[in-house]
């Protein structure tokens, strides 16, 4: 069960510089851990200090959101690839409130 | 590493973020930086080119006037448009209206590392100052980097 990962270019050089690296997993988040156990840098800017992903993170397998098939559950098979792809959010001011940085357009 | 970059930037792309942010005044404008990094230097130093920037869509319909985002598909398109340039997309700007060109909280809990991400503070409508972050590999700050404006002359295409 070889699943290739694709790592974005701001996180490569936590990686040895690789743009791709393969796991044997069954589901996203299995590859991810060994991602992460592979390359410990990785874990701060993937996941909150609470273990989820971080919001301006998204994963795509086979080019699907995540976020719209089971989450970090969703299964992966022999020949997927896992992309991680960032969003980019800011702002002038620090928020008061908690706030989707995405507005309507990620919302699950 | 986010300690001694720099970025160049010829005085015309500088000047079409500046007009960006005044042009969505008094919302945040948003666009990516394409271009090369060109890696240490002799100096030790690392120096940047941005070689083109593309404007995007702010995506923060709800809060404009103090928030951006850019949505993956908008990246992953930026992305697309860099490397059939022959370029890298090496980072990102954004504008703050009548706030000064310093990342807020909220842009250091947003950011990613490597990036660099120029802030123009938009005053009254009026593009002031510019200057240029990146976040530091620990993600507790960022690091200002130096902007070199290079006249069009000299600029590279």
């Amino acid at each position: 069960m070889s699943v290739k990962v694709m790592i974005p270019t701001p996180l490569r050089p936590h990686a040895d510089g690789k743009a791709a690296v393969e796991f044997q997993a069954k589901s996203v988040a299995e590859a991810l851990d060994q991602l992460t156990a592979q390359y410990a840098d990785l874990k701060k800017h993937l996941f909150t200090e609470e273990g989820s992903l971080r919001s301006f993170v998204n994963v795509y397998v086979n080019g699907e959101d995540i976020r719209y098939l089971a989450q970090e559950n969703t299964p992966t098979k022999d020949g997927d690839t896992i992309k991680i792809i960032p969003s980019i959010a800011g702002g002038s001011v620090t928020p008061t409130t908690t706030e989707n940085p995405f507005g309507a357009v990620l919302q699950n | 590493m986010a300690d001694s970059t720099t970025l160049s930037i010829s005085s015309g792309l500088a000047e079409r973020i500046r007009k960006h942010g005044a042009e969505t005044y008094p919302h945040e404008c948003c666009g990516a930086l394409l271009g090369r990094d060109a890696g240490l230097g002799s100096d030790q130093k690392r120096v940047r080119e941005v070689l083109d920037c593309l404007p995007l869509v702010n995506r923060r319909d709800d809060s404009p006037n103090n928030r951006f985002s850019i949505a993956p598909m908008d990246v992953i398109e930026a992305d697309r448009v860099a490397q059939a340039r022959g370029m890298e997309l090496i980072g990102w700007y954004h504008s703050h209206p009548d706030h000064p060109a310093r990342p807020s909280e909220y842009d250091r809990n947003h950011a990613w590392p490597w990036f660099s991400y120029i802030i123009v503070s938009v005053h009254a409508g009026v593009p002031k100052e510019m200057a240029s972050w990146r976040l530091n590999d620990d993600r507790t700050e960022y690091s200002q980097e130096a902007i070199e404006i290079q006249s069009e002359a000299i600029a590279r295409p």
